[in-house]
C-alpha cells in the first residue's frame, strides 16, 4: 500500500461530513461536533500524508479500477500535500470560529443549518483540486468549490450579497466556460487529460497549437486567481459575505488558482515560454493591486486588494521558473494563505466590537480591546514583510531569486515587490492609526459602541481563540521557516524535474520529455487511431 | 480527425450569441447566455470525439478503430449536469433580486461609487502638520492652559444604504 492510497479520504470525509450535518440539520450541536470533528480527523489524515510523501515521495492511486491514462488519479507529492495541510488549518480555524458567531448570533449572520453542509463541500473541492491528477477532474474540484461558494457568498439573501453575488457567479461560470473549452482543445489536440500523459504527449505538438491552449488554461486560472486584469470581481464581490466566509474565501479560493497555475507552468507546460507576459502581469497585478487598497476606507476591501496584489508576489516567483523562484513562490502561498485569512478573521472582530469596518467609524480599539490590537498588529505586520516574520522571509526569497535571474524585467520586478511591500505597510499603517490609535472621537463619524465601554464582553470566546489559534499558526510558519523553506525546495525541485510526479502516474518506465529514456524508445502511442 | 461542419456552424451560433447576451445588464439574459455558452462548449467536446462509431460495447470481431470515443460524452454528462445546477442557483438569485429591488438589472457597488467619488484631497492626512504633536504639550503646561483641539473637518455624507435595501417593501405587491 503506498502513501496515496488514503488520499480519497480527504475528499470523501469532507462530503460524508456534509451529508451528516445536512441530515442534523435540526440538530445545531450535534452538526458542530460533527463538522469540527470529521475536519480535524481529515486535517491529521493530510498531516500523516505529507509526512508519508516527505519519506516516501511522490505517489499516486488510481480510482475506480480505470488504469491512467483513461481513469482519473490522484497524486500527493510534496507540494500538494503542504497545500492540503495549510488549506486545512485555515479552514478548521474559520469553521470554529463561525460556530462561535453561529452560537453568538443566532441564525441571522449565517444560518448555520445550510452553513455546515456548504462548508464542508467547499473543503472537499478544494481538496480534491489539490490532489487530483486529471485535468478534468480538476474542472469539478473547482465546480464543486465554486458552487458551494456561490451558496456561502450570498448566505441569507440580503440586497448587498446578492448584488455582489451576481457578479461572482456570472464571472466564475465564464472562467468555468473558457476552462472547459481549453480541457476539449486539450483533448481534440492529444487525445489525453491525465496530466501525467499530457506533459509526455504537449510536448510532441506543434509550438503554434501549445502556446494557444497555454495561454487559454492561463487565462482561466488566471480569472480564479485573480491576476491582475481579471482581478476586477474579486474586491467587488469579496467583501460584502459574512466575515468568517470572506476569510475562507481570502485564504483558499484564489490560492487554489494559484496552484492551477503552478501546475500549468510546471507540469503541463515546462520551458519559458510565457515568463516574460507573465511577470508583466505579475508587476501590475502588485503595484495596481496595492493602489487600489490605498484608495480604500473601508478595512475589508483594502483587505481585497492587497489579497490581488500580493497574489503577484506569487506569479512572479512561478513565472522565474528556476528552483529558488518556486521555492519561494510555495513557501510565500502557504504564508499567506494563513496571514490574509486571520486579517479577515480580525476585521470581522473589529466589526463586532467596533460596530463598524469602515475607518471613518472607528478609533481607539486598542485601548478598548488591547487583545484585538494585538491580534491584527501581528498578521498585519507578517503582510507588510517586516523583518522576523515570514512574509519578509518570502519577499526575500523571491528578491534573491530574482537577483539571481538578473534580466533587467526580473530586475524591475524585485524594484516593484520591495515599493508593493512598502505601500502595503502604508495601507496596513493607515488602518492602524485610524482604527486603532487615534481616538475615538477623532473619527469622521464614531460609531456609538465605541464609548460604551460596558460592551467590552461582546467578542465570543471561541471567535478570538480561533483567530489567536491561526495567528499563532502564522507566527509557527516563522519559527519553523527553515524546515518550510526545505519543504518547498523540494517541492520545487520535484516539480520542475517532473519524472518523479509523471512515473508515479504511467509506471517506472514512461518516458519525460528532456530527460534521457530510462528504458527502451518506444512510447505508448494511444493517438494513432484518431485520425 | 473529419468534423462535422453543421456542428461546428451551431456551435460557432451558440457561442456568438451566448457571448452577446451576457454583455447585456439584464440577469435574464445574461443567465440565457450562459446557458448558450455552456451548451455551445458541449457541443465543443462532442466534436473532439472525432467521428461517430458503433456504442462502446465490447463484442467481439469489431475493429477498434470502430467504436465510438466514449470519453467525451462522459466529460459532456458532467458538464451538463454541472451547469444545470449553475442555471438553478442563477435562477434563485435573479428571483431574489427581483423580490428585493423589483428590477432585473446588475446593480452598482455603492461603495465602489463612493471610493470613486472621493477627492484627492484627504483632511487628515493632507492637514499640516502641528508643531506640537504630543497629547501633553510642555509649552501649553507652561503656559497654564490647555490647546484646543481642531474640529475634524466636514466629509460630503457617508454613502447610506444601498438602493436595494431602499426599494425594499416599497413597490406594489
Amino acid at each position: 500500500m503506498n502513501a496515496a492510497s488514503l488520499a480519497p479520504l480527504a475528499v470523501v470525509l469532507p462530503i460524508l461530513g456534509a451529508a451528516l450535518t445536512f441530515a442534523l440539520n435540526r440538530n445545531p450541536v450535534a452538526q458542530r461536533m460533527v463538522s469540527i470533528g470529521l475536519l480535524a480527523l481529515t486535517l491529521l489524515l493530510e498531516c500523516w500524508l505529507l509526512a508519508a510523501v516527505w519519506t516516501t515521495g511522490t505517489s499516486s492511486v488510481t480510482l475506480g479500477g480505470w488504469l491512467p491514462p483513461f481513469g482519473v488519479v490522484m497524486v500527493v507529492d510534496q507540494f500538494s500535500s503542504l497545500m492540503l495541510v495549510v488549506s486545512s488549518v485555515v479552514s478548521l480555524a474559520v469553521l470554529v470560529y463561525a460556530t462561535g458567531q453561529g452560537m453568538a448570533d443566532g441564525d441571522q449572520e449565517a444560518p448555520v443549518s445550510i452553513f455546515h453542509p456548504t462548508y464542508l463541500i467547499l473543503v472537499a473541492g478544494v481538496s480534491n483540486a489539490f490532489l487530483t491528477g486529471d485535468l478534468f477532474n480538476l474542472y469539478v474540484g473547482f465546480e464543486i468549490l465554486l458552487t458551494a461558494s456561490y451558496v456561502l457568498m450570498t448566505l441569507g439573501g440580503t440586497g448587498p450579497r446578492i448584488r455582489a453575488g451576481v457578479t461572482y457567479v456570472v464571472v466564475s461560470v465564464v472562467s468555468s466556460v473558457l476552462f472547459l473549452i481549453a480541457i476539449a482543445m486539450i483533448y481534440g489536440a492529444t487525445g489525453t487529460i491525465t496530466m501525467a500523459d499530457l506533459a509526455v504527449k504537449l510536448a510532441e505538438l506543434d509550438p503554434a497549437t501549445r502556446n494557444l491552449l497555454h495561454v487559454m488554461l492561463l487565462v482561466a486560472f488566471g480569472i480564479k486567481a485573480a491576476v491582475f486584469p481579471l482581478s476586477f470581481w474579486l474586491p467587488d464581490s469579496y467583501p460584502t459575505a459574512p466575515a468568517p466566509v470572506t476569510a475562507v474565501f481570502a485564504g483558499l479560493l484564489t490560492k487554489v488558482g494559484v496552484y492551477a497555475m503552478v501546475r500549468t507552468e510546471t507540469l503541463l507546460f515546462p520551458g519559458d515560454t510565457l515568463n516574460t507576459p507573465l511577470m508583466v502581469v505579475a508587476l501590475l497585478t502588485m503595484v495596481v493591486g496595492i493602489l487600489g487598497a490605498l484608495a480604500q476606507s473601508d478595512i475589508k476591501r483594502l483587505l481585497s486588494f492587497t489579497l490581488v496584489s500580493h497574489i503577484g508576489y506569487m506569479v512572479f516567483g512561478l513565472a522565474m521558473s528556476s528552483v529558488t523562484g518556486l521555492a519561494a513562490a510555495v513557501f510565500y502561498v502557504a504564508h499567506h494563505i494563513t496571514v490574509q485569512t486571520s486579517l479577515f478573521l480580525v476585521t470581522g472582530l473589529i466589526e463586532r466590537r467596533g460596530g463598524s469596518s469602515s475607518m471613518d467609524r472607528l478609533g481607539g480599539l486598542a485601548k478598548l480591546s488591547p487583545m484585538l490590537a494585538l491580534l491584527f498588529f501581528v498578521p498585519a505586520m507578517n503582510l507588510a514583510g517586516i523583518p522576523p516574520f515570514s512574509g519578509f522571509l518570502g519577499k526575500v526569497g523571491l528578491m534573491q531569486a530574482g537577483m539571481e535571474l538578473g534580466t533587467p524585467l526580473a530586475i524591475t520586478l524585485v524594484a516593484g515587490g520591495v515599493l508593493t511591500s512598502l505601500l502595503t505597510l502604508l495601507a496596513i499603517a493607515r488602518v492602524w492609526n485610524r482604527a486603532f490609535w487615534r481616538k475615538p472621537d477623532d473619527a469622521e463619524y464614531p460609531d456609538p459602541v465605541l464609548k460604551d465601554t460596558a460592551a467590552v464582553g461582546l467578542l465570543p470566546r471561541t471567535m478570538v481563540g480561533s483567530t489567536a489559534a491561526l495567528v499563532v499558526f502564522g507566527v509557527a510558519l516563522t519559527v519553523f521557516a527553515g524546515p518550510l523553506f526545505q519543504l518547498a525546495g523540494n517541492s520545487a525541485e520535484q516539480m520542475l524535474d517532473r519524472t518523479a510526479y509523471i512515473q508515479s502516474v504511467l509506471g517506472g518506465d514512461a518516458i519525460v520529455p528532456g530527460k534521457a529514456a530510462p528504458g527502451t524508445d518506444s512510447g505508448p502511442s494511444l493517438q494513432g487511431g484518431a485520425k | 480527425m473529419s468534423v462535422n461542419l453543421t456542428l461546428l456552424l451551431v456551435m460557432g451560433v451558440l457561442y456568438a450569441c451566448g457571448i452577446y447576451l451576457i454583455l447585456e445588464r439584464s440577469l435574464t439574459r445574461v443567465l440565457l447566455g450562459l446557458v448558450l455558452l455552456a451548451n455551445a462548449t458541449n457541443l465543443l467536446i462532442l466534436a473532439t470525439g472525432g467521428y461517430a462509431g458503433l456504442a462502446p460495447f465490447f463484442s467481439k470481431g469489431t475493429d477498434s478503430g470502430d467504436y465510438n470515443d466514449p470519453l467525451p460524452q462522459a466529460l459532456i454528462l458532467t458538464s451538463i449536469v454541472i451547469s444545470f445546477a449553475v442555471t438553478a442557483f442563477m435562477l434563485g438569485i435573479i428571483y431574489r433580486t427581483w423580490a428585493l429591488a423589483r428590477q432585473d438589472d446588475i446593480q452598482d457597488d455603492a461603495e465602489d461609487r463612493r471610493v470613486a467619488k472621493t477627492p484627492s484631497f484627504d483632511a487628515e492626512d493632507d492637514a499640516e502638520v502641528p508643531q506640537e504633536t504630543s497629547e501633553f504639550p510642555l509649552a501649553a503646561i507652561a503656559a497654564g492652559h490647555t490647546p484646543d483641539h481642531p474640529e475634524a473637518a466636514d466629509h460630503p455624507g457617508l454613502a447610506g444604504s444601498t438602493p436595494l435595501n431602499d426599494d425594499e417593501g416599497g413597490g406594489p405587491r
